[in-house]
């Protein structure tokens, strides 16, 4: 080799690819910025965009974070940053809410990865208070399509912000779970969290 | 229809190359400044980037104008006096600056070229359509500045 490359100090690119992560993410040069967040759920992929919370994510879901972070850059923008102390506000009102010191959450949501039926189902869910449930035919007699009771199902399944808009706390009719794209567990860990089941927690 | 992979990506898989590049091409006190800039300015024009480009390439490319601005200022600033073409460092540099002290003051198509060549890891396809030429210009201008620097070091047996 003629002429070998300069050795950087170890550590010293990662640290400045995180600077400039956290300034593009402040600024909003960086249209999405993304943190994960250890939860009693196991790991979630948090992302937020100027208007607000877009994606709340399990990060063991198929595909994995990866999968999840090329989602945002096809339907959002390829602008995405890993900005974890801009995503310090949703980290603190999740650890809150999951230690039971928090019902409900602060901020705005994005509601751009959802539209049309879809986006009627959830913002419908997002109406269900804390420590209370409802069921897939209640909530779609909330939307234009009052009978699509099949359909509702499917539309909880695609919620890109678990958690946050509640699709856990939609049951099927007669006192029975239903279902949870992250898994009936999570299901009831989170409803255990608001009181509705006995606690699952250690 | 690919889409462009997300923009963390190109922190996570170049960082360490593109900042190799940058402390060749502006020296260790600036390049933590130059780092971000390439890639806050990078990030800037994503979106425009054609998804199956070669995004390595594409951060040099840009790192590299950015060291063409550096290096426009610091002659823009230089005093018409006999002084030491590179600032002082506080400390001594690491040995592996050495050549690149040397390569900073090639002809600036030599410099860019060897940069790009050797600290950016660039082949001379990739660097002539970073600098708008041929590839047979490339590898003249890497192969020109490296005797140049051979002659200078023979000059200078004192120096590592």
């Amino acid at each position: 080799m003629p002429l070998p490359a300069p050795e950087p100090e170890t550590g010293r690119a990662a640290a400045l690819a995180a600077k400039v992560a956290e300034r593009a993410a402040a600024d909003g040069t960086a249209d999405v910025a993304y943190a994960l967040v250890d939860s009693p759920c196991g790991e979630i992929v948090v992302a937020t965009t100027k208007q607000g919370l877009a994606r709340l994510s399990y990060t063991d879901h198929p595909g994995g974070l990866d999968r999840v972070l090329e989602s945002l850059s096809d339907r959002l923008s390829p602008r995405v940053v890993e900005a974890p102390a801009k995503l310090d506000d949703w980290r603190r009102q999740l650890d809150d809410y999951f230690e039971g010191r928090r019902q409900d959450f602060d901020g705005p949501v994005d509601w751009s990865l959802t539209d049309g039926y879809v986006r009627e189902v959830l913002q419908a869910t997002a109406r269900i208070p804390y420590g209370e449930t409802s069921t897939y035919k209640l909530i779609t007699e909330q939307t234009h399509a009052p009978k699509a009771y099949r359909a509702c199902g499917g539309a909880l399944g695609s919620n890109p912000i678990a958690i946050v808009v509640p699709c856990h706390r939609v049951l099927a009719s007669g006192g029975k779970m239903g279902g949870y794209t992250g898994g009936l567990e999570r299901k009831e860990i989170l409803l255990g969290v608001e009181g509705v089941l006995p606690s699952k927690l250690v | 229809m690919k889409t462009l992979p997300p923009f963390q990506r190109l922190l996570d898989d170049h960082a360490d190359a593109v900042l190799r590049f940058c402390i060749a091409s502006v020296g260790r006190h600036d390049a933590d400044d130059a780092f971000q800039e390439t890639y806050l300015s990078a990030m800037k024009a994503y979106p425009r980037l054609r998804p199956d480009s070669d995004c390595k390439a594409w951060l040099m490319t840009i790192a590299h104008r950015k060291a063409l601005d550096v290096h426009r200022a610091r002659k823009r600033r230089a005093v018409p006096v006999a002084e030491p073409p590179e600032r002082i460092e506080p400390e001594a540099p690491p040995a592996d600056d050495a050549p690149w002290i040397a390569v900073r003051e090639l002809p600036p198509r030599q410099r860019a070229v060897l940069t790009l060549r050797y600290a950016g890891d660039l082949t001379h396809a990739e660097i002539a359509v970073a600098l708008d030429t041929t590839e047979e210009a490339s590898r003249r201008a890497a192969a020109d500045g490296l005797r140049k620097l051979r002659e200078e070091f023979a000059d200078a047996p004192a120096c590592a």
